[in-house]
């Protein structure tokens, strides 16, 4: 390569008319070679997985870490709880239950994180919203019905959002200060606005009321076996479909494409998933009478899972989260309005906290002043990293924060199993989390290096 | 030399001013860019080389002078101006974000949308011709991301994304500054290129070697003034330096003189 003699067989210019098209006449490059160079198009198996590693080597461990963590955790819990009991069917439903709301947190948090930014405020402003929806749906007083108290719970998160990504983004606040002072002020809210009403400032989800029973339902409610078979089936059905025709067309143009076999796997993978993940929720997990069906919160996790995703990976608003969070400087000259979309991140960050509230809520049956916000907040900031999100921005998926809520809701919920005191979890998880940021770093400094010497 | 194109120039600067304040960075600057060649501009540190590039892409409004681009007169009031006349400019820190992959990078702020959602197989169709067009053929995915490439592939694309949009002239400021020897030939040799497809190529370079080794043309700035410009084989390595450091005081004296005496002397 790097040959210093001009070509001579390069075509004169074709006449332009499209801003569109390449300026250059492209096409005619070396009489009928190939458009795309055969560096570029991995077709094989093969290929596949060493394109794959070389993402790896170059600081895109991605999912890796977090997924042999999460297989780890199993392993080891399994071995030690008592009768074995960590795999059990009732287990891993409660285990998910336990970790639906550090996931949706955490899922929340990506959004901040991707800007290279941060998001203190989510362990109150999740609540907050949780409490307007609580009160908002209590029979004895406003006796809301539950989906608009849900809205208007949203709707109040966002607009926190928005103040808090105003200040950072317009007044150029460091977000650490704003967003900590918003934990101060949102956690006093939340004990202003748990105080309102007869409840003695624990308004609860108990009754037997259809709004209450409602937001109860979002964590402890569930389908029928059947149905969940049919909605797991229609599921996978569709997402592998879509992931199999995508992959085949650009197969087919000859773009950068999985093999066939590698889209097969990821197929079958996705069915094995769901079919378990139905069947074990589908055993009766009640120590007397019948409890069985897949819970409504694994739905919400999936729903929330499914938008952020599509926003991130489909959307130009995504592309252009992470192309901040890559490079500010970049994305300025590129004419993409940088204020505007970490505005909005923000808002999307505290919005999705509102869902993570929610969930919490129903998880206590109620609102309480017991909410430990401080914590809530760490355990979703160390869930997203602890999945793969980078703190230095740039770095993430949504489905991160669903791995690392499981990890943090595994390490919680083996750990009970043990018998061992609060302490012992927390350390754990704390070291979990040293772990997890070390490979983020690690990762970063070699793909820094790894450009070096190649040409 | 033949002329690539027409008599006229694709971009023409005459009498260009600016001044910050008191200090007067640029003073009646003329300076020609004909399609399908290189011109390097060079100069010493602080003679108004990226003021001057600046002023082109439309970074800054000049305070006085004209513009011509394809013997038009056009005024450039913006970054947005510059890129619909078809200039665009590869900035020595390349602006490319590490972390996306090189055609999501190509496309940035510029992107292709089918249904509101990002098309991701056209704009990776078209990011692959165009690479395959500059003959960027040394990485190994088109979907790696850019922080895993070496720096000159980091050029390259910056140029490719430079080159997708219709552009007529590529600016490129120091694009070698930060390469090894068999890098920067791959650069030198992308500019021929683009000079070959028939773009007008403007090149900062501090390093000669570069300089004579794909330039066209060559257009000196000593303190805000354009001491010469011509055609490169009218120059060599110590007619450069001297313009540069002096402003061509002794050369302008020799080539007046004694004719090509200072290339007999080089």
């Amino acid at each position: 390569m790097a040959d210093p003699v001009p070509n001579p067989a390069d075509a004169p210019l074709a006449p332009v008319q499209s801003p569109t098209e390449p300026a250059v006449d492209l096409t005619a490059a070396e009489g009928g070679a190939p458009l795309v160079p055969a560096e570029i198009g991995a077709q094989t198996m093969r290929e596949y997985v060493r394109a794959a590693l070389l993402r790896i080597r170059g600081g895109e461990s991605g999912m890796l870490p977090v997924v042999l963590g999460l297989v780890a955790i199993v392993i080891v819990f399994q071995a030690i709880s008592p009768h074995h009991v960590f795999l059990s069917a009732g287990n891993i439903v409660n285990l998910f239950l336990q970790s639906a709301v550090f996931m949706v947190l955490a899922m929340a948090e990506t959004f901040a994180l991707l800007l290279g930014e941060i998001d203190l405020s989510i362990g109150y402003v999740g609540p907050v919203g949780a409490v307007i929806a609580v009160q908002l749906v209590q029979p004895s007083t406003s006796n809301w019905p539950w989906w608009a108290a849900i809205i208007v719970a949203l709707l109040a998160c966002a607009l926190i959002g928005f103040l808090q990504g105003t200040l950072v983004t317009r007044l150029r606040l460091p977000s650490f200060i704003v967003t900590l002072a918003g934990l101060l002020i949102f956690n006093g809210v939340l004990l202003i606005v748990l105080a309102i009403g007869p409840f003695s400032g624990y308004p609860s989800l108990s009754g037997p009321q259809t709004n209450v029973r409602a937001l109860y339902n979002l964590m402890w409610g569930h389908i029928t076996p059947t149905q969940g078979w049919i909605v797991m089936a229609l599921i996978v059905a569709g997402l592998g479909a879509n992931l199999y025709l995508r992959d085949s067309r650009r197969r087919r143009s000859g773009l950068v494409a999985p093999p066939v076999s590698l889209s097969v796997v990821k197929i079958l993978f996705m069915a094995v998933v769901g079919i378990a993940v139905v069947w074990v929720c589908n055993v009766n997990r009640a120590a007397v009478g019948t409890l069985e069906g897949v819970p409504w919160a694994i739905f919400i996790v999936l729903g929330v899972l499914g938008a952020w995703t599509f926003l991130l990976q489909r959307t130009r608003y995504g592309r252009y989260i992470y192309a901040i969070g890559g490079n500010p400087e970049a994305a300025r000259r590129a004419g993409i309005k940088v204020t505007s979309i970490r505005t909005w991140a923000f808002v999307l960050c505290s919005f999705t906290a509102g869902i993570g509230g929610l969930l919490y809520a129903s998880y206590l049956g109620g609102m309480s002043n017991n909410v430990n916000g401080g914590q809530l907040v760490l355990y979703a900031v160390a869930a997203a990293v602890i999945g793969g999100t980078s703190l230095f921005g740039g770095r993430g998926k949504a489905v991160h924060g669903v791995l690392g809520g499981l990890v943090i809701g595994g390490i919680y919920n083996g750990m009970y199993l043990l018998g061992l005191a609060v302490q012992w979890e927390f350390i754990v998880t704390g070291g979990v989390l040293i772990g997890a940021v070390t490979i983020d770093a690690v990762s970063r400094r070699g793909s820094a290096s790894a450009g070096v010497g190649r040409v | 030399m033949a002329e690539a194109t027409g008599d006229e120039p694709l971009l023409k600067v005459r009498g260009l001013y600016k001044s910050f304040g008191a200090v007067q960075a640029l003073a009646e600057v003329d300076l020609d860019l004909p399609a399908g060649e290189v011109t390097s501009l060079s100069g010493d540190n602080g003679a108004g080389k990226s003021v001057l590039i600046k002023c082109i892409s439309g970074i800054y409004e000049p305070d006085r002078g004209h513009t011509y681009w394809e013997g038009r007169p056009v005024r450039i009031r913006s970054a947005h101006d510059s890129a619909a006349l078809g200039i665009e400019t590869v900035y020595q820190d390349l602006a490319l974000a590490d972390n996306l992959d090189i055609v999501q990078n190509m496309f940035l702020g510029r992107e292709r949308l089918r249904h509101r959602l990002l098309d991701e197989d056209a704009m990776e169709r078209a990011a692959a011709e165009t690479l395959a067009g500059l003959r960027v053929t040394t990485v190994r995915s088109i979907r790696q991301p850019v922080g895993s490439l070496s720096g000159g592939q980091r050029q390259s694309v910056a140029v490719a994304k430079a080159v997708m949009w219709n552009s007529k002239l590529v600016i490129m400021d120091e694009p070698t500054a930060a390469l090894g020897v068999t890098q920067t030939a791959m650069v030198l040799d992308l500019m021929r290129r683009l000079r070959d497809h028939g773009l007008a190529v403007l090149v900062i370079s501090h390093n000669l070697n570069d300089v004579f080794a794909v330039s066209d043309r060559i257009a000196v700035l000593y303190l805000g003034r354009m001491v010469v410009q011509d055609k490169a084989s009218a120059f060599d390595r110590q007619t450069v330096v001297e313009y540069m450091t002096t402003g061509g005081l002794g050369v302008a004296g020799t080539r007046v003189g004694s004719g090509d005496g200072a290339v007999g002397d080089g």
